[in-house]
């Protein structure tokens, strides 16, 4: 339409919601319920336009697709936009998560709500531009333009230290980044292109690749989070309202992953290889060292926020393992930790609602109340332990079985991670959920009501389907991923003879 | 067409405003002193035709008039169009203003228009006397206008202040044109690049370094800011408004000009000068902004650091330097108009008020406004997709072209540190609980905001225009 195509539609489909939106009153009660309906439409209506994407989608090559070009600054700079089956999958998590957040939200935002779904629909285009972007320019903006959003919504929907959580996630991210903007400046002097495409095969001088993937992994470490930048993220987490937790956990932290496979790894191979013990360093002390951290905490949200931040350094890891098993694996665990990290922050979210406080201690025993609740939590959690049969298995045994394959150390120390997340996991549903229920104020609980059931069950259903059929999303990236592995493994070679020759 | 038509023709703007200001001042003073009447309307129309002039007369040739000392190029009218836009927007929403504080004087639109023209000459100048003509009549309006509510202890002594101070730049100036003059033995630009060739005597060099220092303190750059916080928060805010834009561009401009036309050959010399300033005044104007609580004196700190970020353009003394220069420019005017719109409508009881907290909850009390001045804070932090992004993204592109990355890298950590206090200024407005409602501002404040805010809101849709206009004005210098 209008010479555009289907992503730029994908992207640019909120912002017609959020103007719709913008044209109604929200004072009144009546007024409010009408913004929450437009807010779920406009998010399901680009869920379907995904889904339509998705069937035209061509898997398994390592092509880009839906590719649209427009000039855009004059001279340089283009709008290109296109996917590949990288980017892709989280093209579509994103268009998913997206409804569960607004009906998250249904009741559990009462004021300002009119500013609430703005901001989290102008959050979605963001997003999916970030995923969508064929500029490297165009990606920077999408990434660094959903600061404004999410500070926002943590900082007016958030918890009682808001304030404190908003600006450190605001200026940590924003400091990461600034460097790669400097990094994306000094990749534009040397080719003179900010073209995703070219610059995927220019090949950098091995010296000035080391200061450049600095630069963007100072970015990307700070957005994953990777030990020792992670301490934005309980913080963010915590404050944040139910929907702003389940998108930092579920898309954002994927930004970082994303910008690895698409930036550092193939723009910079000899770099990515000479720094690669470095992060799987970095991996092994996130992995062991957060969940230790979550064995202690007494906050719900707290705990699962290091866990996530320890599920992201099986992520790390297996992409600089750099072979066919790893990378997918590390792929699939992102889009499997977006489904199973939002719903734990959704199930969080559901128990809040109710007693307003996520003190672990307050609760126990209410399985005898919510036993519908319970069963979904328990998926939840044993996909977060990585138990065969859910989605959080594949991903993680995959990356484990690559990156024993490049490095059988890292995959030992890692190995220990899967024993301590199913300590904390279990530790935490034993407290919750198990025991006696003596707690006058558990007395009263009410188990799911048909909004919160319609929220969990497709996530139920899609973390065991995924979890014994994981064929479509490897199958998607397979060919993009195989050919990232190609053209990483000649470079390296190059550079070995080049070296082998100068001397 | 004979010389003096010719040479008419190319100053036409500036004959309009010349014409224009002495009849603005003989129709004030039969009118008697009782009100300003129509004067700033008349004044605004007298600038709207010197910009409307401008715009026509950008198709044609480039050429230097009144014996080379004064030149017409795409440069000049990119910058004077923004010099222009600057005090023709300035007057509109500063009526209001002056009115409730009683000092609706109707030499106010003259000064005004008086400064303008020495900006457009300023703009134009090709050599030396030019230069010093435009910005002593620049200057000396300003000086007026500065102390313009003469009751006010604060507004005397800011204008006593900038009147001290740039006398004294002025002079360091004039002493850096003279040595410049006594070793290149011309004062037009050109002249001077020819004399001193790839290899400036120490002569040269010294009087370079006054020049500067000169232009620096119009700039208000650092190490020559000391008077900028001091007579920002004294002057009335309509004259705030005026100092924070249109000076800006027109110092910004000469210095450009100065730097590309006359000094090509002792780029070694000058540069290590513009990257101490840019550095400089990044750095302060990022830490000091911090502690404030005034939001003029914020303002002035902000602008600080801008002119910081400017300067890195210019340092890196390409045309894609002075490309993003002239972006820059654009965009910071923008953003300081609607940010000042914000300020001037700023009052509680019909008494004005500048203390950020002020501004606390207005996302509850006025959420269209809230939500501009937002937008115009997270801009002026340089977040994308805002214009302010776009703006850094120029000068940083040119540095690293040029390979001053240790400025680049410098200068982009201490654009974090300021988006620290652009963000406590949303803070208060969208997370603290509200204080007092502010009045309703004026028409002419609420559109003034709500057009610069949606400018940079939506500058990534259709940049071209812009961008293509700044890339022409660039390679007109070249």
């Amino acid at each position: 339409m209008f010479g555009f195509g289907i992503l730029s539609g994908l992207t640019f489909l909120p912002l017609v919601g959020a103007a719709l939106i913008l044209l109604v009153p929200g004072e009144t009660e009546s007024g409010k319920n009408n913004i929450r309906w437009i807010a779920l439409w406009t998010t399901l209506v680009i869920f379907a336009l995904s889904l339509y994407a998705w069937g035209k989608f061509v898997p398994g090559v390592a092509d880009f697709q839906f590719l649209e070009e427009k000039s855009w600054f004059g001279s340089g700079l283009s709008y290109k936009m296109g996917v590949d089956g990288i980017s892709f999958p989280f093209v579509v998590l994103t268009a998913f998560l997206m409804p569960f957040c607004i009906a998250a939200s249904w009741n559990s935002i009462e004021n300002r709500v009119k500013e609430y779904m703005i901001a989290f629909l102008v959050l979605e285009t963001l997003m999916i531009g970030v995923f969508c972007a064929l500029d490297i320019v165009l990606f920077y903006l999408f990434f660094e333009g959903g600061l404004i959003p999410m500070f926002i919504i943590i900082g007016v929907w958030g918890g009682k230290r808001r304030i404190y959580a908003s600006f450190k996630f605001f200026l940590y991210t924003l400091a990461g980044s600034l460097l790669m903007l400097i990094a994306i400046l000094a990749m534009y002097a040397q080719t003179h292109t900010t073209d995703i495409t070219v610059l995927l095969h220019a090949k950098f001088d091995p010296d000035l690749q080391k200061y450049l993937w600095l630069a963007f992994f100072a970015s990307f470490a700070v957005k994953m989070p990777m030990w020792p930048v992670h301490t934005w993220l309980p913080d963010a987490h915590v404050e944040a309202p139910t929907a702003g937790s389940v998108i930092l956990a579920g898309i954002l932290l994927k930004m970082g992953g994303y910008g690895f496979i698409r930036f550092s790894l193939p723009m910079f191979p000899d770099a990515s290889h000479y720094f690669a013990p470095l992060v799987f360093a970095m991996s092994i002390i996130a992995i062991i060292y957060t969940s230790l951290v979550a064995l202690v905490q007494d906050d719900m949200k707290k705990l699962i926020a290091y866990s996530s931040v320890a599920h992201m350094g099986f992520v790390t890891m297996g992409l600089f393992a750099m072979n066919q098993q790893a990378v997918q694996g590390a792929v699939f665990q992102m889009v499997s930790h977006g489904l199973v990290s939002g719903a734990l922050f959704l199930c969080v979210g559901v128990i809040y609602d109710r007693m307003h406080t996520r003190e672990i201690a307050a609760y126990g025993g209410i399985v005898e109340r919510m036993p519908v609740y319970a069963v979904a939590l328990m998926v939840f959690t044993m996909a977060n332990v990585g138990l065969p049969g859910t989605s959080g298995f594949v991903g993680e045994f995959l990356s484990l079985l690559g990156v024993f394959q490049a490095n059988s150390w890292v995959a030992f120390f890692a190995t220990t991670g899967v024993i301590l997340s199913a300590a904390y996991a279990l530790f935490l549903y034993r407290r919750v959920v198990f025991g006696k229920l003596e707690k006058p104020s558990l007395q009263s609980l009410k188990d799911l009501s048909p909004r919160e059931m319609a929220v969990l069950a497709p996530l139920v259903v899609l973390t065991i389907y995924y979890g014994v059929h994981p064929g479509p999303i490897l199958d998607a990236c397979a060919g993009s991923v195989a050919e990232l592995i190609k053209g990483y493994e000649s470079a390296l070679a190059l550079t070995k003879t080049a070296a082998l020759t100068l001397h | 067409m004979n010389s003096l038509s010719l040479e008419i023709a190319h100053a036409l703007p500036e004959t309009i405003l010349a014409v224009g200001a002495i009849l603005l001042v003989l129709i004030g003073a039969i009118r008697g002193k009782e009100s300003d009447g129509p004067m700033t309307e008349l004044a605004v129309a007298l600038l709207g035709a010197a910009l409307v002039a401008v715009f026509l007369g950008s198709a044609k040739e480039a050429g230097a008039v009144f014996n080379d000392s004064f030149i017409d190029d795409r440069f000049g009218d990119f910058m004077k169009g923004l010099a222009l836009t600057g005090s023709i927007v300035t007057l509109l929403m500063s009526g209001d203003f002056l009115r409730r504080s009683g000092v609706d004087k109707f030499e106010f639109p003259i000064l005004v228009v008086l400064a303008t023209l020495g900006m457009l000459v300023l703009i134009s100048a090709n050599g030396l006397i030019a230069l010093y003509l435009g910005l002593e009549l620049m200057s000396l309006a300003l000086y007026v206008v500065a102390a313009l509510s003469r009751d006010d202890a604060r507004a005397s002594e800011a204008g006593l202040k900038y009147f001290v101070l740039g006398a004294l730049s002025s002079g360091m100036l004039l002493y850096g044109a003279s040595l410049l003059y006594g070793f290149a033995g011309t004062v037009s630009f050109g002249g001077i690049a020819a004399a001193i060739g790839g290899h400036p005597s120490t002569g040269v060099i010294f009087g370079l370094v006054f020049l500067f220092a000169g232009l620096a303190f119009k700039m208000s750059v650092v190490p020559f800011h000391m008077w900028t916080p001091d007579v920002y928060e004294g002057a009335p805010t309509p004259v705030t408004a005026f100092f924070a834009s249109a000076p800006k561009m027109a110092a910004v401009a000469i210095s450009t000009r100065v730097i590309m036309t006359a000094f090509p050959g002792a780029v070694s010399q000058w540069q290590q000068i513009i990257v101490f300033m840019a550095l400089a005044s990044m750095a302060l104007g990022s830490f000091a902004a911090i502690g404030q609580t005034n939001i003029k004196r914020l303002m002035a700190y902000s602008s600080i650091g801008h002119m910081g970020f400017a300067l890195v353009g210019l340092a890196a003394g390409t045309e894609a330097g002075v490309k993003g220069v002239a972006l820059y420019m654009a965009i910071y005017l923008v953003m300081t108009l609607g940010t000042f719109a914000a300020i001037l409508s700023m009052r509680i009881n019909g008494k004005a008020v500048e203390q950020i907290s002020d501004l606390a909850g207005l996302s509850r009390t006025n959420p269209p406004m809230a939500f501009f001045l937002s937008m115009l804070m997270f801009s002026l932090a340089g977040v994308p997709p805002l214009a302010g992004f776009f703006a850094k993204f120029y000068v940083f592109m040119a540095a690293v072209d040029a390979q001053l990355y240790w400025l680049a890298v410098i200068g982009i950590l201490t654009s974090a540190v300021a988006a620290y206090y652009y963000l406590r200024v949303v803070k208060i407005i969208y997370f603290d609980d509200p204080a007092p409602a502010l009045d309703r501002p004026s028409g002419t404040q609420r559109a003034v905001l709500a057009l610069a805010s949606l400018a940079m809101l939506l500058f990534w849709v259709y940049p071209a225009p812009l961008v293509e206009a700044a890339t022409a004005a660039a390679h007109s210098l070249f």
